[in-house]
């Protein structure tokens, strides 16, 4: 089990709450499930989504192995000068 | 090992000297070839129609005449860049910034262009071009366009981020909300709160060299763009799709950059350049001109910012609240749901260890030109904001500055403001050398004060790919996708030297065209060193595998029994006493006879490139008379992960403290009741100088990042984020006045003392 945490940006897409506990082994089988169960999420992936394992981030690699009992937080893509 | 990014804690013998930067005779002989610099066998001279308006209806163009005149080859509207975007919204805003379609949305936005044979036909065209505009309501300050009046610039845009969507559509295109814990709880707990305001006018990033290009596109449909950029592959992407190409049909070759700082990131003539090559079956070569730049490029938001912090009188901070509202021009910001005031948002309160914090961004649109990612993009503004009313906490609280921001540092562990929980950091580092450098104890005199201030950078990795290869004399040759906008051809070339254990002087780095490499991202984030140097570090691993493979075959004994070390094969057990160790050209020597070229490649996708962070140190002196102040004294301290080269880290840091001098107290778009822009040229919009500053003086902190093999973090752009509350709080140290509104420039300062006075 893994606690996904998220923006306050993404709260409404993801159905109001503030957490969610999932089942996922990486970051790409972890976005897989969330489109599945909150459809409105593919919206905000489409726009560009960074996620961070125990606060490490990854922007781009979805093919991180993510460990049980991990939190894992969901942030809006950024860009730099 | 081959590829993997942990730091390796190794003992380091080429990383961190200071050897001569590789471009560095070029440039100063001037033989380095700029943007402007190349040119094309039967070329024409690409310019552009700009409209006069902020915002007009284009009810006709005429273009008859100027067709008619000799020597025009090419006239290029709206009407032949038809939309191929396909719902694309950001594509479609790209093409929009480049030509007007049907209305101008700003003081300086494309509504033609043309390619002569020369400057004089062209501009002789442009004036015989007639364009009927029918002037439609403007508005170009932040705060005025989310009035309820306000003119509303796009009937289709509908504000993101709030529920319920919105009936009517507004200037609002964004509202995006961070943060964690309870503020409302927070402030009840606190024993002081400061509140205050904020407003940052719009600056440029002021690069020296214009945007230039020659564009080719050949009958066949392929073609060629030479172009001043900071990322070759997105320029040839975006105008390959703007203009239906074949990505892989257009060959993009970089110039030499004369300062990018984010504004090289985004197209602006280069599609219709291709466009008017591609009408004219010529080469066309463009060159903005100084005023274009500042009308038409793209420069940094203009804001309007409101904090509130609460502390106890032990200064913990209880909560920290801020509403940020950015302007991006008339389109949305570069990236979708992620514009310039949420990234704002989320770097506002990054320093700190906070259990209530929330921050709102409301993103807007008005009529000035497109805004750009400039250094640290949305960061320095909301820094200034924050890190001054931090001082005014620490007054009412009567603690001193620094310690106030030693008490609430964030650390490992700390819950970000934007999110994720913090890995190992440097900020408390810098503030303990802020405590223990000289500089603070330094002596004053009257009119002087000095004012100190934090900042924070993301960094980040992208698409990379790399080849290293051998030559047959042991020299080495680096290709590079990723644009070197600050030395990272020198450091590239320390890293493939340490990996393979041979001089710096021994290895060559190139930037390589589109052709010759997979897609690299832009050079932005403060990535080229670090995601580029990774890149290197795995290629040169891969060519040490080739290394010892063509050892065995030299020695014929196992590959098993082949080590590398020190730049050399060597074999390791007493049977093997007889083989003298292989140098890496000994190698390389053989290397027709052994299997062929060595090389080394990579392509990757880095990660995890450290979170950065930097405290600054500033004296000012203010003339209570003329309002005018001058920096005499300025530290930068700033945690660099590695510092590989630490010359250019020192020039890093250094630059981005001029540059934020810069904006806090002279730098400023100004428009006029007309929408007009007033100052689009250096001697009304005045960048500083080197007689404007001090030496500044830099100390370079290394934390490592536990995710590079040598512990290296971003380091180009946090540097700009804390000067602007720096030179604030130290303008209100030296004479009594908050100043909260950039550039502090003298009539603003002189009339907050003419304030404080009446007071």
């Amino acid at each position: 089990m893994i606690n996904v945490s998220f923006t306050s940006s993404f709260r409404a897409a993801l159905g109001g709450a503030d957490a969610l506990e999932m089942e996922a082994t990486t970051l790409r089988e972890l976005m897989r499930i969330l489109v599945a169960k909150y459809p409105r999420m593919q919206g905000h992936i489409d726009d560009g989504i960074v996620l961070a394992i125990n606060g490490e981030i990854y922007r781009d690699n979805r093919d991180v192995e993510i460990q049980d009992g991990s939190e894992v937080f969901l942030m809006p893509r950024i860009q730099g000068g | 090992m081959a590829n993997d990014p942990s730091y390796t804690k190794q003992k380091l013998k080429v990383i961190g000297s200071r050897v001569r930067r590789p471009d560095g005779v070029d440039k100063v002989t001037g033989r380095a070839k700029y943007g402007a610099d190349h040119n094309a066998p039967g070329q024409l001279v690409g310019l552009f129609l700009r409209s006069p308006h902020a915002h007009a209806r284009i009810k006709k163009i005429s273009t008859a005449r100027a067709e008619k005149l000799s020597g025009v080859k090419a006239i290029i509207t709206s009407e032949d860049l038809p939309d191929l975007t396909k719902g694309d919204t950001a594509a479609r805003d790209i093409l929009e910034n480049c030509m007007a379609r049907g209305r101008a949305l700003y003081d300086g936005h494309a509504v033609a262009a043309v390619a002569a044979v020369d400057e004089q036909t062209a501009r002789k065209a442009l004036k015989l071009i007639k364009v009927t505009y029918e002037l439609l309501p403007h508005v170009t300050d932040v705060d005025e366009a989310l009035k309820p009046d306000a003119p509303v610039i796009h009937d289709y845009l509908y504000t993101n981020g709030v529920e319920p969507r919105p009936t009517k559509p507004s200037n609002l295109y964004n509202v995006a909300e961070f943060g964690h814990g309870d503020v409302d709880a927070g402030f009840a707990q606190a024993d002081v709160v400061v509140e205050k305001s904020y407003k940052t006018e719009q600056v440029h990033q002021g690069y020296i060299e214009p945007h230039a290009c020659v564009g080719s596109v050949n009958p066949d449909g392929t073609g060629e763009l030479w172009v001043t950029t900071q990322g070759h592959f997105t320029y040839r992407s975006v105008c390959a799709n703007l203009l239906g190409m074949d990505i892989a049909k257009l060959k993009v070759t970089s110039s030499e950059i004369g300062g990018g700082f984010g504004g090289k990131t985004h197209v602006w003539i280069e599609p219709v350049v291709l466009a008017l090559s591609r009408k004219a079956n010529r080469p066309v070569k463009a060159v903005m001109s100084r005023e274009e730049v500042f009308r038409a490029s793209g420069p940094a938001s203009s804001t309007s910012i409101d904090v509130k912090i609460g502390a106890k009188k032990d200064g913990t901070i209880t909560a920290a609240f801020a509403a940020l509202r950015y302007q991006s021009g008339p389109f949305p910001g570069a990236i979708p749901g992620m514009p310039w005031a949420a990234i704002g948002a989320m770097t506002s309160f990054a320093c700190y260890n906070l259990a209530n914090v929330k921050t709102l961004g409301y993103d807007v649109v008005v009529n000035r030109p497109k805004v750009a990612a400039y250094r640290a993009p949305s960061a320095p503004m909301i820094a200034f904001a924050v890190e001054s009313t931090m001082d005014m906490v620490a007054k009412e609280l009567g603690i001193e500055p620094l310690d106030l921001r030693i008490k609430n540092a964030a650390r490992e562990g700390t819950r970000a403001c934007y999110g994720p929980v913090y890995g190992p950091i440097g900020i408390g580092a810098t503030l303990q050398a802020v405590k223990n450098h000289p500089h603070m104890r330094a002596r004053l005199k009257k009119n002087q004060g000095r004012g100190m201030a934090c900042g924070f950078w993301f960094n980040f990795g992208g698409q990379t790919c790399a080849d290293l290869n051998i030559a047959t004399d042991g020299s080495v040759t680096l290709t590079v996708g990723t644009i070197d906008v600050g030395g990272s051809r020198a450091s590239l070339s320390l890293i493939a030297a340490e990996e393979l254990g041979i001089p710096y002087k021994q290895v060559k780095a190139h930037i390589g065209d589109t052709g010759s490499l997979g897609h690299n991202d832009t050079t932005e984030g403060s990535r080229g060193t670090f995601s580029s140097g990774m890149a290197i570090v795995f290629a040169a691993r891969q060519a040490i595998e080739v290394l010892r493979e063509r050892a065995a075959i030299m020695w014929e004994i196992p590959i098993e029994d082949i080590i590398w070390k020190d730049g050399h094969a060597k074999a390791r057990g007493s049977k093997y006493s007889r083989l003298k160790p292989l140098s890496l050209a000994d190698i390389a020597a053989q290397s027709p006879s052994t299997g062929g070229p060595i090389a080394g490649h990579n392509e990757s996708v880095p990660d995890n490139a450290g979170v950065s962070f930097a405290s600054h140190i500033c004296d000012v002196e203010v003339d209570p008379e003329t309002g005018g102040t001058r920096i005499i004294r300025y530290t930068v301290i700033q945690d660099a992960g590695k510092a590989i080269h630490p010359t250019y880290v020192e020039g890093q840091m250094q630059g981005g403290a001029a540059q934020g001098i810069g904006w806090a107290l002279n730098e400023e778009y100004i428009y006029g009741d007309d929408g007009r822009l007033q100052n689009p040229g250096f001697l009304d919009y005045r960048i500083p100088v080197c007689s404007d500053l001090p030496f500044i003086d830099t100390q370079i902190l290394e934390i490592p990042n536990p995710n590079h093999p040598y512990g290296v973090r971003g380091v180009g752009e946090t540097s700009i984020v804390p000067p602007l509350a720096a030179i604030g709080n130290a303008i209100s140290n030296a004479v009594g006045v908050r100043m909260d509104h950039t550039p502090m420039s003298p009539p603003r300062i002189l009339k907050a003392l003419e304030q404080l006075h009446a007071s």
